[in-house]
């Protein structure tokens, strides 16, 4: 009512609105700008890297530039023309005298197994450009495989820019010498399994974590202070002791002569020990341990929100308890259950350290197989290409879940 | 939760700003080895006795891997000089680029080395084997090589091997009765895998995987396994440190060499020369094979040794004679493959 007496009165309020909001908006950005600065740094550039990387061919164009484009007109049926494997040659030496032969050689012999062998030692045995028109009968001589027409789809299959393989090979798909998306062999189709056992871990550890933190979050939100304080810290100690430290502990309570088969011995209930560690049993009771504590906080947190209230209403109307936990309490407690789940479990599937060490070598995850592929045999677009293939499963689970568990309108704290 | 992420932001940016000031200034000579008991001997016999003579330098570990070495080269900045290296990664690193080409004119000659210890981009640093450890406190009959090992009704109690396809494949081979020297051959073959496999198959369910070197002794210590693959340092140590009473058999042990590299663009190369030299020492080689029982590279160095050192170490004729050397080209060539292969039969 007072707006019209005051300066600026003319400007109409809609739009002195306006501005007022776009300043405060501004300011807002200000603050969380370094934030996003440092997020698209540390997580959207290396994340985006990575998707690239694994469908980035870059080894076979970069060190047989020659070949590359010499193959541009061979349709692929029969050998490649005299000119093909003049500029074979050319690119090996060349290649031979850089230090990138192996670069190459390593890409095709994902292809082709024993390409590695072929293409170095005819880079020992090359000495000098073979004179026009011989290369051919040259390089066959030097390797038989040149003969080879699959010697020749490999180079044509990895000349870039960018490739399917390793995406397909995360999955367990290869192309075959014609181009055909084809299954893996049986031999090498491992992924698709390693991936349901992650999932499936993750799910169990989840579920695990569930059963065992709902009634401590319960306890800890209806005790006294005093008392729930204490069963805090005792919650939270896991926090402050190295995961290397708790999963060495469950080796040495777990293993044949450890402390619960010892105890077990000794009061007669087995003869022979129990295989409780290097297994999956070993696997879900060490991972269940080191994540129970994300799944009891968020529960913590919601549950400390529900007024007791509402379960003696519930019990004045005449509600057995069971009927008054179920339709009244444990509702309350979803968005709760929902973000400690979804915590537990997308930090479940990445992990890798526990089931290395109290797993057995059936029980390793997914994580364990990238690890491997980038530091070990540096085959960084397999590694990549199983990483983004977790990546989008993740999401997809966790938009899933999203809208399963946290479509209402107390979202626990967490954002959907 | 809002103030676990704030915590955990906070140390993320604490961790980059302490990577970011300490590439940005000079440093000193960085050397990065295997940690644990054969850190600890470099530690005496190398790291403390090269910083007497005046050259400053700190030492890191690290578990392998040439991803990390390529990370760190190509990344630029890095913050390592000369590093530890085993086979493949001194064969793969050499091929990428990622290491100094050596000056042996600087580190005593190429004539100094053993032949098999000498390569463009490193230098050799120890042999070591791969051998089978048991304890002969709990196994009075000692076996006699891999064919014991496979044997559950004579020596009952797990096993302990090497998670991966490398070292446990010629292991199940060499227990299956191909010779050391025929292993390569015949694992080259499709019908050679299958036979290691097979092999493999017989004690499946007696076998606990192991990891890091560090872990068979701890394996035999808690009889947990009867008999493990194990480092031959490893065993020694947990001898001379912890006054156990293992065992080893030299009978087909797999041996391998581990190199120094410079790593490419290292801005202290003087300095990781003169390590390279040091350490290159027949005199100081010596120390390190009698602080842990690995062989080196220096020909001279096994004549300043007292005999039962002498006939603990890999580089022993004794020790030599039924050993083979890991085929480096064989699994740079296969290890994908053969990796795929072990998975697919460890889930089955």
């Amino acid at each position: 009512m007072t707006a019209a007496f005051v300066a600026g009165a003319d400007v109409p309020l809609k739009r002195r609105l306006k501005r007022a909001e776009r300043a405060r908006q501004f300011r807002a950005l200000g603050l969380v700008l370094p934030l996003l600065a440092f997020l698209l740094f540390t997580f959207v550039v290396p994340l985006a890297g990575m998707i690239w990387k694994s469908a980035d061919d870059w080894e076979v164009p970069q060190v047989m530039p020659q070949t590359v484009a010499a193959l541009k007109q061979w349709n692929g049926q029969g050998l490649p023309d005299e000119a093909a494997f003049a500029a074979l040659a050319a690119d090996i030496r060349t290649a031979r005298e850089a230090g990138t032969l192996a670069v190459a050689a390593k890409r095709l012999n994902y292809i082709i197994n024993g390409y590695r062998t072929t293409l170095l030692s005819t880079g020992r045995k090359l000495k000098e450009q073979p004179a026009p028109g011989t290369a051919k009968a040259t390089l066959i001589e030097i390797a038989p495989a040149w003969g080879e027409r699959e010697s020749w789809t490999a180079i044509k299959s990895a000349s870039g820019p960018v490739t399917s393989y390793y995406l397909l090979a995360a999955v367990d798909l290869t192309r075959n010498a014609d181009g055909a998306i084809v299954a893996a062999p049986p031999d090498q189709a491992i992924y698709r399994d390693v991936f349901i056992r992650t999932f499936t871990i993750g799910f169990g550890v989840t579920a695990l974590c569930l059963i065992l933190g709902f009634p401590v979050a319960y306890l800890l939100a209806n005790l006294p202070t005093g008392r729930s304080n204490l069963l805090m810290i005792f919650v939270l100690l896991p926090f402050w002791t190295s995961l290397l430290v708790r999963t060495c502990a469950w080796i040495v309570i777990l293993q044949s002569e450890g402390i619960v088969n010892g105890s077990l011995q000794w009061l007669g209930v087995i003869d022979e020990p129990l295989r409780l560690i290097y297994n999956r049993f070993g696997v879900y009771m060490a991972m269940t341990h080191v994540l129970l504590p994300f799944m009891i906080l968020p529960l913590y947190s919601v549950m400390r929100g529900i007024s007791p209230a509402y379960m003696r209403a519930a019990a004045s109307l005449g509600a057995p308890p069971t009927t008054a936990f179920l339709r009244i309490y444990l509702p309350q407690t979803i968005p709760g259950i929902g973000a400690g789940c979804l915590l537990v479990f997308i930090l479940a599937i990445g992990y890798y350290i526990t089931p290395a060490l109290v797993g057995g070598a059936a029980d390793q995850m997914i994580s364990s197989f990238i690890a491997f592929y980038t530091t070990e045999t540096v085959n960084w677009g397999l590694a990549s290409a199983l990483g983004a293939v977790l990546l989008l499963s993740t999401v997809v689970l966790a938009v899933v879940y999203g809208k399963l568990a946290l479509g209402r309108q107390t979202t626990g704290g967490l954002k959907n | 939760m809002s103030k676990i992420k704030v915590a955990l932001g906070f140390a993320a940016t604490f961790t980059a700003l302490t990577a970011l000031s300490s590439a940005a200034s000079a440093r000193d000579l960085t050397v990065v080895s295997w940690g644990g008991a054969y850190q600890d001997v470099q530690k005496k016999v190398y790291f403390e006795p090269f910083k007497a003579t005046g050259t400053p330098m700190s030492d890191e570990s690290w578990d392998g891997g040439v991803g990390v070495l390529r990370a760190k080269v190509q990344g630029g900045a890095s913050t390592w000089d000369v590093v530890q290296v085993e086979s493949e990664e001194l064969a793969l690193g050499c091929d990428e680029g990622l290491y100094e080409k050596l000056n042996y004119s600087k580190i005593g000659g190429e004539d100094a080395y053993l032949p098999s210890t000498v390569n463009a981009c490193g230098v050799g640093a120890i042999v070591y084997d791969f051998v089978l450890g048991y304890d002969k406190d709990k196994l009075k009959d000692a076996p006699k090589g891999w064919a014991d090992f496979f044997d559950t009704k004579k020596y009952p109690g797990k096993r302990g091997l090497r998670q991966g396809a490398k070292t446990t494949l010629e292991i199940a081979l060499m227990a299956d009765g191909v010779a050391p020297a025929d292993v390569y051959k015949v694992l080259g073959t499709e019908a050679g895998v299958d036979r290691a496999f097979k092999k493999l198959d017989t004690i499946k369910n007696d076998i606990v995987w192991w990891k890091a070197g560090a872990q068979p002794p701890q394996l035999l210590a808690s009889g947990e396994v009867a008999m493990t693959s194990v480092y031959n340092g490893r065993i020694d140590a947990a001898n001379k440190k912890e006054s156990k009473n293992f065992g080893m058999v030299w009978n087909g042990a797999l041996f391998t060499i581990d190199s120094w590299v410079i790593l490419k663009g290292s801005p202290n190369q003087d300095a990781a020369y003169k390590f390279l030299n040091f350490v290159g020492k027949p005199e100081n080689q010596a120390k390190l094979s009698e602080g842990i029982a690995y062989g080196t590279s220096n020909k001279k160095a096994p004549s300043l040794l007292p005999k039962p050192v002498l006939a603990d170490l890999p580089t022993s004729p004794d020790n030599m004679k039924n050993a083979i050397e890991i085929n480096t080209d064989f699994w740079l060539e296969n290890i994908d493959r053969l990796t795929e292969r072990f998975n697919k039969w460890a889930a089955k």
